[in-house]
């Protein structure tokens, strides 16, 4: 009776919360990776309930659809896994320095689309009347100027007029793809088919008999400089003080205008680039859906990397190995294809809302009352 | 034929407008839901569902049907499994403070796949050769419309001809735009959007207000995706049929500068605009193309004029996409 009337008198919430110190790395990771296990747990369950199967043999489907049959030395399915993880990661690094800076470049889909659209213009137009070597220096760096270009315009518009940036990109993003079909049906091959099924010339050039391994190289070597240019070059300062606060900013002498603009010219390169190893490189090709929402995936891996590059290649390795695992699933066990957008959509869903148990803690009454005795 | 073209309007500018209006409500609590395509989806195919289901328990014979029911169940249906979804977009957002645009477009991701997934296990079930599932009849109860509109002529065909999805959409705007202006639950909302810490301190439940208006918007958000299936399609859902109308709801909240009202009349404009190219003669498959860009750069055409003029009722809520915490100074 005595407690009750006790705590009536004080009003002392069931329970808070509260900001962590900063946890030790390895105790969010565990955390992170408990997040990512109960999301796979929780989706072979809906897996056995969808399909009646048995329970393990969801994850083995998942990582045979990934990897394929390792043990028998096919290594295609391999080679088509880095090679979508590379591209993944490649929009997510362009994406990253934006993100650093709070600038919400949801436009990297069209940024790069933009930059694959030059591609091809290049590749279909150009191959004529410039001889290879040229020509390939000449669509890299028409590719990496539009998206820069697609990029830039946003940025502009924010530093000057605080113009919002998340919707100003997002919406970039459907004018490059009307764009691209436009294009499509112009200069359709065949012609009037209203679509540009494969370009025969100006590809680039393949590295040790493997389609995928020309990407692969460019992004890791991408990688590195974005990690150095992020962590050790004035610019990275400069974005991160603009990140994170743009009065600290303009008051140590750093023209944020500038920044914005500079940076947003850089993510909007970047992604012209992967555009251009996507259409010149792999596909040969370019519709609407080239690019096929990698755009705003990689906003997502950007985040749950914490716009670190290297967690930022775990994170794009787990999504597409998810995408391309319950893809496996699906066909497997006559499931709709769509299952790998649940499973990837359920993963990153409790990954994001993981993190508020690596930031914050819970603290629940009782404790506090322990402690004040 | 203006009549027609002006009717063609409203009916595409219909999920437009629930989408909007929807987002409308959530953005004015703080929180920019970049995971309404995803929620209209959900809308969408739990309107399905429902609808299916009944069909299927009534013999799929319209005879043993009950007009009341065979509207009332895809609807609510809709409404649940919307609101679902803004449940865990607040629970991530409000609850557990994740990021808004990750979240958002996580959850975009997952509610086109439910939307796909369920719509083709469902099309597997019927066993039927298309790829889409037919829901003919459910679908004639919503199509009902008003019998003395054809004698009208065009008067009739532009007021009074449609369904009543189409006038609910209209007062479900007016309803919101009362709230939002003229009433405490609005004013408190309005302030918990602009401001939270003085919002809290000024004693509203900050909490309360971020979920119920992440629910409620998303609730009307999904109808816009049953009024897409059940009127604009006659019934038949098929996968990715919906498109990115979303996106397009997400951009007219910006066209009609965050007011309701203006969101009825930009939808109509938005639902033209999709469709003008359909009535300009002459005009090539590309071109057509092109005509599909207008809604897009329209709304960044009013983006950028409204930030240039900075004129303040024209603005996001001030806190728009910020989180808030308490404890945070």
């Amino acid at each position: 009776m005595r407690e009750q009337v006790v705590r009536k008198h004080h009003h002392e919430p069931l329970m808070h919360i509260a900001k962590r110190d900063d946890m030790a790395w390895w105790k969010a990771w565990l955390i992170r990776l408990a997040a990512v296990l109960i999301a796979l747990l929780f989706v072979g369950v809906i897996s056995v309930i969808l399909n009646g199967g048995v329970f393990f043999e969801t994850y083995g489907t998942m990582f045979r659809g990934a990897f394929g049959r390792l043990g028998s030395g096919s290594t295609r399915l391999l080679w088509k896994f880095l090679q979508e993880t590379a591209i993944l990661l490649g929009i997510s690094l362009a994406v990253t320095p934006a993100f650093k800076m709070k600038f919400w470049n949801c436009g990297a889909e069209g940024q790069a689309l933009i930059g694959g659209l030059m591609s091809a213009i290049c590749m279909m137009k150009l191959s004529d009347s410039l001889p290879y070597p040229l020509l390939l220096v000449v669509t890299v760096i028409t590719s990496v100027a539009a998206g820069a270009v697609w990029g830039v315009i946003p940025a502009i518009f924010k530093a000057y007029y605080k113009t919002n940036e998340t919707l100003f990109t997002l919406m970039m993003n459907y004018i490059a793809m009307q764009l691209v079909a436009y294009y499509a049906y112009v200069n359709a091959i065949p012609a009037g088919s209203g679509q540009i099924q494969s370009i025969d010339t100006g590809h680039l050039p393949v590295i040790g008999g493997q389609a995928y391994l020309l990407n692969i190289l460019v992004i890791t070597v991408l990688t590195v400089v974005m990690a150095i240019y992020l962590k050790y070059s004035k610019h990275g300062y400069e974005i991160a003080v603009v990140g994170e606060s743009q009065n600290t900013a303009r008051y140590i002498g750093i023209n944020v205008k500038k920044v914005i603009i500079r940076t947003m010219l850089i993510s909007g390169a970047v992604c012209g680039l992967i555009g251009c190893l996507l259409v010149a490189g792999t596909d040969h090709s370019v519709n609407a859906n080239t690019v096929g929402g990698l755009g705003f995936t990689a906003i997502m891996v950007s985040w749950l990397g914490q716009f670190n590059p290297g967690i930022m290649i775990i994170m794009s390795a787990l999504i597409v190995f998810l995408d391309s695992g319950a893809a496996k699933v699906a066909d497997t066990f006559y499931l709709n294809g769509s299952y790998a957008d649940i499973v990837a959509g359920i993963v990153i869903l409790f990954v994001v809302g993981c993190e508020f148990f690596i930031r914050y803690t819970v603290k629940f009454r009782h404790a506090q009352k322990e402690v004040d005795a | 034929m203006i009549a027609a073209i002006i009717r063609r309007a409203i009916l595409l500018g219909i999920p437009l407008l629930y989408g909007s209006t929807g987002e409308i409500v959530t953005e004015k609590s703080g929180h920019l839901n970049l995971g309404i395509p995803g929620i209209m989806y959900v809308g969408g195919i739990s309107g399905v569902i429902g609808a299916f289901l009944y069909e299927q328990a009534c013999g799929n014979n319209v005879e043993n049907m009950n007009a009341v029911l065979a509207i009332l169940i895809p609807f609510l249906c809709s409404v649940v499994g919307s609101m679902l979804m803004g449940l865990i977009y607040s629970f991530l957002t409000v609850t557990l403070r994740a990021n808004q645009n990750v979240t958002g477009l996580a959850l975009t991701t997952f509610g086109i796949g439910i939307g796909n997934f369920f719509g083709g296990s469902l099309i597997k079930l019927t066993n039927s050769e298309m790829p889409s599932i037919v829901l003919t009849k459910t679908s004639g109860f919503y199509s009902v419309t008003l019998p003395f509109a054809d004698d009208l002529g065009w008067f009739g065909e532009i007021f009074l001809s449609h369904e009543f999805l189409t006038y609910l959409a209209v007062i479900v705007a007016l309803v919101v735009s009362f709230v939002l202006n003229r009433t405490r639950v609005g004013l408190n909302l309005r302030a918990v959007g602009e401001n939270p810490a003085t919002a809290d301190a000024a004693g509203i439940n900050v909490t309360k207000y971020k979920y119920l208006a992440t629910c409620i918007g998303s609730a009307i958000a999904g109808l816009g995706g049953l009024q897409y299936v059940m009127v604009y399609t006659d019934g038949v859902w098929s996968n990715d049929a919906f498109g990115d109308r979303g996106w397009l709801a997400i951009a007219l909240v910006i066209f009609a500068l965050w007011k309701p009202t203006m969101a009825i009349f930009g939808s109509f404009l938005f639902g033209a605009l999709c469709n003008i190219h359909n009535y300009i003669d002459g005009l090539g498959v590309a071109t057509q193309e092109l005509f599909k860009m207008l809604p897009y750069v329209v709304t960044v055409s009013v983006l950028v004029i409204t930030s240039m003029r900075k004129k303040r009722e024209h603005q996001p809520p001030e806190s728009l996409g910020l989180p808030y915490f308490r404890e945070e100074r």
